[in-house]
């Protein structure tokens, strides 16, 4: 029991980052984007394509760090991956939704055209890789250690909780004590005061972007080295997301980053009374139950 | 000097249907302007014309000599004009500090000078840096969004209602503020509901009603006037 907890822990801190990225990305441009899931696998799979492709290529050793499953290619290919992705969700926003927001286009609008991202995304990853389950190293050995209580957790696990607080943290600093962090989220209070005042939006809105996908490309990559890569993992996460995103209430990072501890633990711990396929419901469950009782979300209701 | 003019605006917020029409106004140099006038007469989609959020269909606005008509903005306000709406006129989750220094933002040198300077200009504010725009009463929440605007050491201010939904006592406080900042070299365009107390400090007045310039004189010269006594002061 306990330790579906601390798996849940590591799972929901994965979902985390990408809640923290939807979360950001709705506050700013008021937009649900169905492809966030997606640029989560688009983030795991670039990673497969360097560690597995490019970097063998080049040359670069396949050696492990210690117990890690993983050595200096991923080392290499995690912020390179976090880039791109960054770089793709700029894309689509300066090709795609940037025309629909100033055609005024409904949020409905907007939200139909991110599925049509996320099916993009999918199906390139489907052709390119197929629909196999794939690892960043095959083959590999998992050794666990042993913590008190009996649990066991491996110590890419432990290394996934760092990079992911890390993360966190960084971007906390970010948004507190930048100027373009501040910018963000004065552009978030309040998008008209901030053209006012000489913000310049339309950059506030690709860095919102740029940071939204990297931290995607994060967690995308860390539930591979976790779990495995596969082309429908960011269709599967995209309940957690949402369930975390509006149980932490809507355009706050720190409630994203509870929500996705919340949703990660109770799709593990589930799995103790029901077969773990009903993982997904659990996190539609608790999201249904939190719109019809909570629907500003934990945190929300106390601003003004 | 003149500093600001607008000349023949036309403007509204869709094409098909406008606000103003043919509306002219003229700020002198270190001088307040006070624009009065009915409910819906226009006088707040003036302040967005000049502050390029609303483009004229019509018109022209020039600052100093040079035409900014059509500009956005984050243009206009380097240009050294800044403004504050009349609502949502602070970030609410941002502290009174980080306000400022969203003020501050077009700016690149050290404003550490300007920013203790809005903090005597507002004491209080000064006290609570640290504290949320959101939590603070309608009066402090006025302060924040001035000094945010004064952040950039405009030339001119365009100021919507600086009084509405404050009480009595803060309206007068905030006019006194008003009085500050234009003695500091600010000219000033203030737009109010509150007409005889914007009159008593403007220099020059414009009455406006239903889009378009009715009178201007000075001040003065308007408070003593019968019929704008009659329609816009309440008797």
């Amino acid at each position: 029991m306990l330790e579906l907890v601390v798996y849940g822990i590591v799972f929901g801190s994965i979902i985390s980052l990408g809640a923290i990225g939807l979360t950001l990305v709705f506050g700013i441009i008021r937009f649900a984007n169905f492809a966030h899931g997606d640029l989560m696998s688009s983030g795991a799979y670039f990673a497969l394509f360097m560690v597995t492709g490019l970097l063998s290529w080049i040359g670069v050793p396949d050696t492990t760090f210690g117990s890690l499953s993983f050595g200096w290619r991923m080392l290499i290919a995690f912020p390179v991956s976090m880039f791109m992705v960054g770089c793709v969700a700029i894309a689509a926003d300066r090709i795609l939704y940037r025309k629909l927001r100033n055609n005024k286009s409904s949020p409905v609008m907007l939200a139909m055209s991110s599925l049509g991202v996320a099916f993009i995304i999918r199906m390139l990853i489907l052709i390119f890789w197929g629909a196999d389950s794939l690892f960043y190293r095959p083959g590999l050995m998992r050794p666990a250690l042993e913590l008190p209580l009996g649990v066991k957790i491996r110590p890419d696990q432990i290394l996934i909780l760092f990079v992911v607080f890390s993360l966190v943290v960084l971007l906390h600093l970010y948004l507190q004590k930048t100027k373009m962090g501040k910018a963000m989220r004065a552009t978030a209070d309040n998008m008209e005061l901030a053209l006012v005042s000489g913000i310049d939006t339309e950059r506030v809105i690709i860095l919102t972007w740029g940071v939204g996908g990297a931290l995607a490309a994060a967690g995308g990559i860390l539930y591979g080295i976790d779990v495995q890569v596969h082309a429908y993992m960011g269709w599967n996460f995209l309940i957690p997301l949402f369930a975390a995103t509006i149980l932490g209430t809507i355009g706050n990072m720190w409630g994203a980053l509870v929500g996705g501890l919340v949703i990660g633990v109770a799709q593990q711990v589930s799995t103790a009374f029901l077969l773990s396929t009903y993982k997904p419901a659990v996190a539609f469950m608790l999201m249904i139950l939190i719109l019809l009782f909570r629907p500003k979300g934990i945190f929300g209701g106390k601003q003004e | 000097m003149i500093i600001l003019q607008a000349e023949n605006i036309t403007a509204g917020y869709t094409r098909e249907v406008n606000i103003l029409y043919d509306v002219g106004i003229r700020l002198t140099s270190g001088q307040i302007v006070s624009v009065i006038g009915p409910n819906g007469a226009g006088k707040s989609t003036l302040l967005k014309t000049i502050f390029g959020i609303l483009k004229p269909t019509n018109g022209k606005i020039s600052l100093k000599d040079e035409d900014i008509t059509g500009l956005k903005p984050d243009k206009v306000a380097n240009k050294g004009i800044s403004y504050v709406p009349q609502v949502d006129n602070v970030f609410p989750s941002l502290t009174i500090q980080e306000n400022l220094e969203m003020g501050a933002f077009i700016r690149n040198d050290d404003y550490s000078q300007r920013l203790n300077e809005i903090y005597e200009l507002f004491p209080i504010l000064g006290d609570r840096r640290k504290q949320k725009a959101g939590q603070l009463s309608g009066g402090q929440r006025q302060m924040v969004a001035m000094g945010r605007a004064l952040m950039v050491d405009p030339q001119v201010l365009l100021l919507d209602e600086p009084s509405a939904g404050l009480s009595p006592k803060l309206v007068d406080m905030i006019f006194e503020k008003i009085i500050d900042i234009n003695k500091s070299g600010v000219s000033m365009i203030i737009v109010e509901q509150n007409a005889r107390e914007a009159l008593k400090m403007a220099d020059h007045g414009y009455v406006l009603a239903m889009g378009r310039n009715v009178l201007d004189d000075s001040g003065d010269e308007l408070l003593a006037n019968e019929e704008v006594g009659r329609l816009y002061l309440g008797g």
